[in-house]
């Protein structure tokens, strides 16, 4: 493959310096929400020409770019992806092309701002998902609260300054003990590339605690119980754009990070700790689907929807070590390392989608209580039926995209333990009755407010924003294997440096 | 050597001395503050290009070892002048927009200025105590120099006292010292002891009582206490000065009596660093949360911050060394960056933190300025407070105190919330009342951006100054 445009590092600075450029200019100037679209449009381009000159057969990093950066610690600019992080970097930048639509006409104050933010996180975020070098990921990682504390705080709802200050505090405090543990493996290997983290020799006890520190950093941001309480705090206070990234990206860079660092640097902890993780993602799975159920504010039901789909991601990655000893063939294991990353584009889709319901009904009316709607199914009917579609692909509906992943999850799970399959089956029924549900007491019955009857249907925009979604999630559903093809090398090779002990 | 290459290598330290009698001079007959700040920048930037132009390669201890030059004390004496120039800048802004012109404020800086180069070069326990207490009587004066005002009177009256005192412990320690080695010289207080003779008892006693100075003149807990009542008191500018420049020279102070001096004793003032730290730390961050006065709340961050730095010198090793230069010359850009802030809004002697209130609106750039500059001070990435404390924790874990760096990593989790704080009066609250209107561009004001720009230009590469203080350090032989 003969390649040679930094085509990762300009997906990085593109957005970051054309966010600075936005965020300067005048702030009632017509045009910069029509240059911001065009920035991420660009960046999206540029991220499907990278799709169109990956190669899908090789689990190696692609795209590498590699420059000495601070030299005293050995920390490069080391960029590269491969078939786990290019996908979340296709997710990142088309979702942010949606969530500059989406503030289109919503967002009054200081727009310039808004729209820079965005397109900066954009910029962060990817580096996160190409970055190679633990130093380098650890600064995007944390450079990524910035503007996404201040899109909460700045343009969020009533209760936006505690929840953005939990927000940024509940993150710090995970990323700093993981910033403790990457110094210690930096003492160990002298350098700062996760390749070589991923071979240094640890023995059971540093595993163990390197293990324990990773966890907290990325269990906050997956999240998982019982650090997930900052969540729907966030979401709610959130702007649309702002819950639409958090939820659809930003929490997969919990998931990332346990198939990045944790599993790969400690995987004889991540064996011993499987029980743990199991039984924190099983409540994750059943307590906060049943937690979910009773939500009045649509945005808090969604946001704990989230939480309970993560489960199944966390429930894939970790159950890897208990169907390799229940079935003995690592073949199985990959395909939940796959079912889990499936979940997770898949949710980044459907929960992006949802909030973005959630944000046509809100723009109008001005509230997201459940029991102030009813019977919007009259008015809108088209928006009903968009609503219908993502309501039935986050209950995991065959077709739909959000059946894929967690299909596969649970049928690796199976193999692993009848019971613990049998649980989060059942909490497929949770999610289809807390889903269908709240579109039931929304979108059917009668109004109780009599100013639905004259809503809006949804404009061209939103229109536009939502058939896309709607696309993506069934080409998914329907058809997922190139997104597994394009995986299949690196996890193969993942789950082949986790049959190796470290001990 | 001959008198000659002796006289040679104080030159920086000379010509300053001469340079600033004639600022004194000036001030006498102009009684021009213009003039006079004028005057003494260009005195405080021909000491600096000297600096620059003779920078040492190798260590030389010349007037009977009393005084040496080798990289890193010209590194740090670089900054100190460097940090006194801006915050000259920033109080003559200071003191043109208020009624008071006090022209006394360039005068004391730079005899503190001398005061720091003499102690930062210090290689006898009577040149440290010497360039100690020009720096403090100097500091003394700048502090009770707001004649009106009862808080600077008191906040003077405190410090003067407490100064004063930890002068007196100093000089206890040192007479210890030199009562168990029979000699001034850092060179050899520490070494000609050989261990359970009785005498290193009276040389770990005399370390006890010279880190009680340290810490004091540092502003590490337990000897804080005149920390946050100085901030408050004195001035702006005069503030603005001391969070600055004295804080490197302190550094360099500590780093010449326990590197250099009792490098032997490391395994004992370890330990009691190790206190200072912790407590530091802890006291620092959480009571600054309490804070709702700008400057007081600056005050505990400054406590909070001197904790982090001296972690650097837990490790006793040239990595650990380097780290703490390194953070004290980005916390020297941070102090002044932060006290500038205040600086420049219109009057800026209230500094209630709800002044900050709404600042977004009608200040973008400023805010903006302002923001990097809070998240560089918790430590976020990629900003220059970032590395510091990268740099400083790297060094403590590869020292084998995991614990301390948990520790320390939790204190600036607490410390991020107040830093969070004024970036939410900033950016999310609406102006309590319509005084703001855009602030014009004046010096200090490209200044203070410059100075933030360099925050993050620092963040954003920070390779170079580690590497420069990592050689510095080698090359001086630690």
């Amino acid at each position: 493959m003969n390649f040679d445009f930094p085509i990762l590092s300009f997906m990085i600075w593109f957005p970051v310096l054309g966010g600075i450029y936005i965020a300067t200019q005048q702030p009632n100037r017509a045009n910069i929400k029509i240059e911001a679209l065009a920035i991420s449009i660009i960046c999206f381009i540029s991220s499907l020409i990278a799709l169109a000159y990956f190669d899908n057969d090789t689990a190696a990093m692609q795209f590498v770019e590699k420059y000495s950066w601070i030299a005293v610690f050995n920390i490069e600019y080391f960029l590269g992806v491969d078939g786990i992080s290019l996908p979340l970097i296709m997710l990142t930048t088309f979702i942010t092309i949606l969530v500059i639509c989406s503030g289109w006409n919503v967002i009054s104050d200081r727009p310039h701002l808004y729209l820079g933010s965005f397109l900066i996180l954009e910029g962060i975020m990817i580096g996160v998902f190409a970055s190679l070098d633990a130093a380098l990921f650890y600064v995007f990682w944390e450079a990524m609260l910035i503007p996404m504390f201040l899109i909460i705080g700045i343009w969020g709802g009533e209760n936006r300054v505690y929840a953005t200050i939990k927000f940024f505090l509940y993150t710090l405090l995970g990323s700093l003990l993981m910033l403790v543990a990457l110094l210690y493996l930096y003492g160990k290997t002298g350098v700062f590339s996760i390749e070589s983290m991923h071979n240094v020799q640890l023995n059971m006890v540093e595993q163990k605690l390197i293990f324990l520190a990773f966890l907290l950093a990325f269990a906050v941001k997956v999240p998982m119980w019982p650090v997930h309480t900052w969540l729907p705090d966030a979401h709610v206070e959130a702007p649309t754009g702002g819950s639409v990234i958090l939820a659809a990206i930003m929490l997969k860079m919990g998931g990332y990070g346990f198939i990045r660092l944790s599993l790969p640097i400690a995987p004889d902890a991540a064996n011993s700790f499987t029980m743990l993780m199991v039984v924190l993602s099983l409540i994750a799975i059943v307590y906060i689907g049943f937690v979910a159920l009773v939500q009045t504010d649509m945005k808090k039901l969604i946001a704990y929807s989230s939480i309970s789909h993560m489960g199944f991601v966390t429930l894939g990655f970790f159950t890897v070590f208990w169907v390799q000893n229940s079935t003995g063939s690592w073949a199985d294991a990959v395909l939940g390392i796959e079912g889990a990353m499936v979940q997770m584009i898949s949710h980044g889709f459907i929960s992006g989608a949802l909030f973005l319901c959630v944000g046509v009904l809100y723009d109008r009316l001005h509230t997201r209580n459940i029991n102030d709607y009813g019977g919007v199914a009259e008015p809108m009917p088209y928006f009903a039926s968009f609503m219908m579609l993502f309501a039935m692909a986050n209950a995991g509906l065959p077709g739909t995209s959000g059946f894929v992943g967690e299909f596969l999850v649970i049928l690796t799970v199976f193999k692993a333990n009848f019971w613990i399959a049998f649980l989060s089956a059942l909490t497929l029924i949770l999610g289809a009755a807390y889903t269908l549900w709240m579109y039931k007491r929304v979108v059917f019955g009668p109004a109780i407010i009599q100013s639905v009857k004259e809503l809006p249907d949804l404009s061209s925009r939103e229109m536009l924003i939502l058939s896309v979604l709607a696309v993506m999630v069934f080409i998914f559903g329907l058809w997922p294997a190139p997104l597994i093809d394009m995986m299949h090398p690196s996890v193969n090779s993942l789950v082949e440096h986790l049959s190796r002990s470290k001990l | 050597m001959s008198l000659v290459d002796d006289i040679f290598i104080i030159l920086p330290e000379i010509t300053l001395v001469s340079l600033t009698c004639i600022v004194l001079l000036v001030d006498v007959i102009r009684k021009d503050i213009t003039l006079t700040c004028c005057v003494a920048v260009l005195a405080l930037l021909i000491t600096l290009g000297q600096l620059v132009a003779f920078f040492p390669k190798e260590t030389n201890l010349v007037f009977f070892d009393t005084f040496v030059s080798d990289p890193v004390g010209s590194y740090l004496k670089i900054f100190v002048c460097l940090s006194s120039i801006v915050a000259l800048v920033y109080a003559y802004y200071g003191y043109q927009t208020s009624e008071t012109k006090s022209s006394e404020y360039f005068l004391l800086s730079l005899f503190a200025v001398i005061g720091m180069l003499f102690l930062i070069s210090a290689s006898n326990l009577l040149t440290v105590y010497l360039g100690l207490e020009l720096l403090s009587l100097s500091l003394y004066a700048m502090v009770a120099m707001d004649k009106n005002s009862n808080l600077a009177a008191e906040a003077a009256m405190k410090y003067f006292v407490l100064g004063a005192l930890a002068s007196g412990v100093l000089l206890f320690g040192m007479s210890m010292l030199y009562g168990a080695s029979g000699s001034l010289s850092l060179e050899s207080i520490g070494v000609n002891t050989s261990v359970g003779d009785g005498k290193d008892l009276v040389q770990i006693f005399g370390l006890v009582f010279i880190l009680v100075a340290i810490g004091f003149k540092l502003g590490v807990v337990p000897f804080h206490m005149w920390v946050p009542d100085v901030y408050q008191g004195a001035r702006t500018p005069v503030a603005l000065f001391l969070s600055a420049a004295p804080k490197i020279a302190a550094f360099a102070m500590a780093f010449r009596l326990l590197a250099k001096g009792l490098a032997e004793f490391s395994n004992d003032w370890t330990l009691m660093i190790i206190v200072l730290a912790v407590s530091s730390l802890a006291l620092g961050n959480i009571v600054a949360i309490a804070q709702v006065n700008y400057k007081r709340m600056l005050a505990y961050s400054t406590i909070a911050h001197m904790g982090f730095l001296v972690i650097g010198l837990v490790s006793a090793s040239s990595g650990g060394y380097a780290a703490s230069i390194f953070y004290v010359s980005v916390y020297s850009l941070m102090g002044m960056a932060a006290f500038a802030a205040l600086l420049l809004l219109p009057n800026s002697e209230t500094a209630s933190i709800e002044r900050f209130k709404g600042l977004a609106k009608s200040n973008p750039l400023f805010s903006f300025f302002i923001l990097i500059l809070m998240f560089s001070m918790a430590g976020i990435p990629p900003f220059a407070g970032f590395w510091a404390k990268w740099f400083v924790l790297k060094e403590v874990i590869a020292a084998g105190y995991l614990w301390l760096a948990v520790y320390a990593v939790f204190c600036s989790l607490i410390g991020a919330f107040y830093y969070l704080r004024i970036i939410k009066f900033m950016y999310f609250d609406e102006p309590k009342n319509d005084d703001f209107n855009t602030l014009e561009n004046s010096a200090a004001s490209i200044l203070f951006n410059l100075n933030c720009l360099s925050i993050l230009m620092l963040g954003l590469f920070p390779g170079l100054l580690m590497a420069f203080c990592t050689k510095m350090i080698l090359m001086s032989g630690f």
